[in-house]
């Protein structure tokens, strides 16, 4: 039985909310990197992981969403890709402790591989430095996550498979009519099995255009993929109050999803953005009443 | 010369080299530079807007169709100059002050290059003393801000309101996308458009600029 069957054994798994608001509420200045905070204010991430990890987050990831080298060179930050990932997989093992598991976030690079941003090797290279470093520091699973382009995607799956470690990787589906699409047009079947070839353990879908949408993308995702499906939404849309993008849906509403993702196959369960604690407390709640 | 609406399809189709090829031979058999642009390649990326908007087309499509465009106009447009055709309009593009994101900006930027515009990408993360900088240096007919984190949103009334300060407001028109935006925001804040996506970006600069 392999690490990722021991978590899946008792039943859907309970991940973690959104990182970047919380920062932000913690006071990350707004234009600043929030990855850039795991060398800066290294307490106040490891905050955020305990507040999940005490709201029942049986997994939590790691503030390194945007620190692939790629994305950090428009900070003016490349060169400490590889301590601001290690220090981020390490925050969140400490936040962890040993309660939670540490699913390291690999997001995309911000270059276009259509429009010749980027090469293929360029991004290997880049996701391969970055999963490295959060190996290295600790993390016990690596997220490829918030991905809009399926080749991007796959490029850093096969990286990030190079550690050994199980990787999970999962993609934005906000476009099209049905808001069923990746931005470049991939449906959830086409993701699920180039996701699965590529050497993904778990396949699945974040962020997006809110919750209600992903139960469809999840039973898709399920039905395309011999692979546990993980799920992160976010809180549906967000409406803007005097000019600041809010979401309003509560944790309750949120988690009034939870039995239709389960019914749809999902093994994973959290939330994106617009989601904090009180909406991993609320998944939790949900779940135990399907239980004995 | 062959069939001209072989022109049409390659840019529908995001064919670049079929495109360049075809754009060569028609002006090499003597086709009217302005002609080829109205008649074939205008409308080839008006359905391609089309084909998007109805999401029949995704960001692949569109980019490579955009990208077949900006090459034949590329061909096309020293002859236009010499002809004393002017291009659609000129446009200042970039992500406000905060904000490092700029795959939604190179899109609407490349539509609108393909659309006929003169664009000017001042790049991500454009203060609004760069974007008062860069109007005055290329005296642009719009500005096209884009933003798409909602923590740096404010820079766009910021961005308007330095170009006011320095007495340019009135001498653009201002139009704004990104995620987050919409159009009520957008026309709260002051701007004169919003485009919901890329190929939108195309038709409301062509209303702006008056030439719809």
């Amino acid at each position: 039985m392999t690490e990722l069957d021991q978590l899946m054994a008792g039943g859907p798994v309970v991940t973690d909310g959104a990182w970047g608001t919380q920062l932000y509420a913690r006071g990350l200045p707004p234009g600043d990197v929030p990855d850039s905070w795991n060398l800066t204010h290294p307490d106040r991430v490891e905050e955020v992981g305990r507040a999940y990890v005490e709201a029942g987050s049986q997994v939590i990831l790691t503030n390194t969403l945007l620190a692939s080298r790629l994305m950090l060179a428009g900070y003016g930050l490349a060169e400490q890709t590889v301590e601001i990932n290690r220090a981020g997989a390490a925050i969140s093992r400490r936040a962890g402790q040993g309660r939670a598991r540490v699913f390291a976030s690999m997001g995309p690079s911000g270059k276009m591989l259509l429009a010749g941003d980027v090469t293929e090797d360029q991004l290997l290279e880049a996701f391969r430095e970055q999963a490295r470093a959060l190996a290295e520091g600790g993390a016990d699973a690596l997220l490829i996550e918030t991905m809009s382009d399926l080749g991007e995607a796959t490029l850093a799956v096969r990286a990030a498979a190079e550690t050994g470690l199980p990787v999970v990787a999962c993609m934005v589906f906000d476009s099209g009519k049905g808001k069923d699409r990746t931005l470049m047009g991939t449906t959830p079947e086409d993701a699920a099995q180039a996701l699965e070839a590529a050497g993904a353990s778990v396949v699945g879908a974040n962020c997006g255009s809110g919750v209600a949408g992903y139960v469809a993308v999840c039973r898709r995702m399920h039905s395309a993929s011999r692979r546990p499906i993980w799920i992160k939404a976010n809180a549906g849309l967000p409406e803007l109050v005097d000019g600041v993008a809010r979401y309003r849906m509560t944790a309750e509403e949120f988690a009034g999803y939870v039995p239709a993702l389960v019914e749809a196959g999902a093994s994973f369960i959290g939330g994106c953005c617009g989601t904090g604690p009180e909406h991993v407390r609320a998944i939790v709640a949900a779940l135990s009443q399907g239980r004995p | 010369m062959s069939d001209l609406s072989e022109l049409y399809l390659a840019i529908l189709n995001g064919d670049t080299k079929g495109t360049l090829a075809l754009t060569k031979e028609a002006l090499a058999g003597g086709a009217d530079p302005l002609d080829l642009v109205t008649r074939y390649m205008a409308p080839a990326m008006t359905e391609v807007g089309r084909l998007f908007e109805c999401e029949e087309y995704f960001v692949p499509e569109l980019m490579r169709s955009a990208q077949a465009m900006k090459g034949a106009l590329e061909l096309i447009r020293p002859l236009l100059t010499a002809s004393g055709a002017e291009p659609a309009g000129r446009v200042v593009i970039g992500t406000v002050k905060g904000d490092r994101h700029d795959i939604g900006k190179n899109l609407v930027a490349s539509m609108l290059e393909g659309g006929g515009f003169e664009v000017y990408d001042i790049g991500a993360d454009v203060s609004p003393e760069k974007f008062v900088q860069a109007v005055r240096q290329h005296n642009p007919d719009l500005v096209c801000l884009s933003t798409l984190l909602t923590v740096t949103m404010r820079a766009v009334p910021l961005t308007i309101q330095a170009l006011k300060d320095a007495g340019l407001r009135d001498s653009v028109r201002v139009l704004v996308g990104g995620a987050p935006v919409t159009e009520q925001w957008a026309l709260d804040i002051g701007a004169d458009g919003y485009g919901a996506n890329a190929a939108a970006a195309v038709p409301l600069a062509r209303r702006m600029v008056g030439k719809a």
